[in-house]
């Protein structure tokens, strides 16, 4: 048998396929996040209730409209970014005058509320929800066998991340959202709508989250705990990105999710805290994240 | 004279509880570039944030080309005509010189072109694709000035363009000022250099403690000496 570091290529290989399917939703979360956290300046504790809504609308759509998977994929963000955009045009965009921390306590009251709602009409268990059947079966590589569907999320999360990336480094509407993320009140008195831009930033950002959402709704079922389970990893993420930082949010996101992965197989016990240790380490050494700007 | 583009009355603003803007009297007629002048700290700056509405905390009359400024909220005011060069100038870091260039949306039929903005300044053209604050001091209050050029903004408000920049990037600025006026530009200049100024101005306001104490053509200059001498200790 093939061995790596003294541990066999199969269980070293398998491990980092979960560390990079981890890491790939930590990548779209702490995206999301920081792009909301850029321009919004808030710190959308709400964020694992929208990733957990849009692994719901999925389930739901599929319950009661026998809604597809791949149909749901692209309608369960909408909804998520929809419902989004009301809360900020209704409720958020009102404290932004106000302390940052007014933000951080709303959304975290939100989520609350959110999660709570949900537990009271479908308990704390989780749903299983069907990979589709085209991503069903697995392939063998050689030195290890893949499920399709992992294969999949790994894919889909690397495309919407760089999709993500463009939007925001390379088109015009990208380049308002950079610009007032410098200077608000200027690009503002260009003559662009800087509070319609805020609103569909959050929206994205919480469409991004529900994306996540579906993506994980065959592999870790469906429940309304789930986004409270890894929304506390992914701040830690952010943290280790560097807040506000787009690339940085995407690269930690599975660099991480690979170092928890590698960590199961040469000392697994240290496999639950192993970010945490990261981020205490990237705090000490670079306050700002690995690619955040020192302020 | 022509009908005025700019009239604001009796503009008065606060920041938090301190009143800045005592009841601010100003009249720009189309195509006429006047200058503000006056120490630091009278009200200059706040006299064009104000009229922008970048200042809420205020009361008065502003109108624009026939238009109520006061009621119109911070991102249709571009759209009016009015365009607005910073003092700090206002480029943004993670936009490339062209995307600063670009950024500001068109707001009227009449601004220049992309082309005629690079052969007025062929550095911006060179540098194009580097980040807008690498640029020059002087590079970056050229790419201020074009990036509201490009819109067919009707009125720029323009403060302190030469500060702190070296003699021969104000005499091209000075140049720049003066064939955007040929083309029928009207100027709200803030400054502080009196030489450079005296060069462009059609006529002058003197601001003190946030209002306007004198008002005079470029061909009264002489006869102010004194009170300009006074005010602006020059």
């Amino acid at each position: 048998m093939t061995m790596i570091f003294g541990i066999p290529l199969q269980a070293f290989m398998g491990q980092l396929l979960i560390g990079l399917i981890n890491g790939s939703f930590y990548a779209l979360l702490s995206l999301g996040l920081a792009v909301i956290f850029g321009l919004l300046r808030v710190i959308n504790f709400a964020h694992g209730a929208q990733y957990m809504l849009g692994a719901f609308a999925a389930l739901l759509l599929a319950m009661y409209g026998g809604v597809s998977y791949w149909v749901a994929l692209l309608l369960a963000p909408v909804i998520v970014g929809l419902t989004a955009a009301v809360v900020e045009k209704t409720m958020l965009s009102r404290l932004y005058k106000l302390d940052h921390l007014y933000g951080l306590l709303f959304t975290f009251g939100l989520a609350l509320v959110i999660e709570g709602t949900f537990r009271y009409f479908f308990g704390a268990s989780g749903k299983p929800y069907p990979a589709p059947s085209a991503l069903s079966g697995a392939s063998n590589l050689g030195f290890m066998v893949l499920p399709n569907y992992r294969g999949w999320v790994v894919v889909a999360s690397l495309a919407v991340c760089i999709a993500t990336w463009a939007l925001i480094e390379r088109t015009k509407l990208g380049a308002y959202l950079r610009a007032a993320t410098e200077n608000p009140s200027l690009v503002q008195a260009f003559g662009i709508n800087v509070p319609l831009l805020l609103t569909l930033t959050y929206a994205l950002g919480a469409g991004l989250a529900a994306f996540a959402g579906v993506l994980a709704a065959p592999i870790y079922q469906v429940s309304p705990l789930m986004g409270s389970n890894i929304i506390i990893v992914v701040f830690a993420v952010v943290v280790v990105g560097g807040m506000g930082s787009i690339m940085g949010a995407i690269v930690t996101g599975y660099l991480l999710g690979i170092a928890e992965g590698l960590t199961k197989v040469f000392y697994p016990e240290a496999s639950n805290i192993v970010i945490f240790v990261i981020m205490a380490i990237v705090l000490i050494l670079r306050p700002a994240g690995l690619f955040g700007k020192d302020v | 004279m022509t009908a005025s583009l700019l009239q604001v009355t009796d503009l008065q603003a606060w920041y938090g509880e301190s009143h800045v803007l005592h009841g601010v009297n100003l009249t720009v007629a189309q195509g006429e570039m006047i200058c503000i002048l006056g120490r630091n700290g009278m009200g200059k700056t706040t006299t064009l944030r104000t009229i922008m509405g970048l200042l809420r905390k205020r009361s008065g009359q502003i109108t624009f080309d026939g238009q109520d400024m006061m009621r119109a909220p911070l991102h249709r005011v571009a759209h009016a005509g009015l365009g607005f060069v910073p003092e700090e100038r206002g480029i943004f870091a993670t936009l490339s010189v062209e995307e600063n260039l670009t950024l500001p949306p068109i707001v009227a039929p009449g601004g220049m072109s992309i082309d005629e903005i690079y052969d007025l300044f062929p550095n911006l053209a060179e540098r194009r694709k580097s980040p807008g604050t690498k640029l020059s001091g002087g590079e970056q209050q050229m790419l201020a000035m074009a990036r509201i050029l490009r819109t067919g903004a009707k009125c720029i408000l323009l403060d302190e363009p030469t500060e702190g920049l070296a003699p021969v990037i104000i005499q091209r600025i000075g140049e720049v000022l003066v064939q955007l006026k040929s083309r029928g530009m009207t100027v709200v200049l803030v400054e502080q250099n009196f030489r450079f100024a005296s060069k462009v101005a059609d006529r002058f306001y003197l601001m003190d403690h946030g209002r306007m104490i004198a008002d005079f053509p470029v061909s009264d200059l002489t006869a102010n000496m004194e009170l300009l001498n006074k005010e602006l200790g020059i």
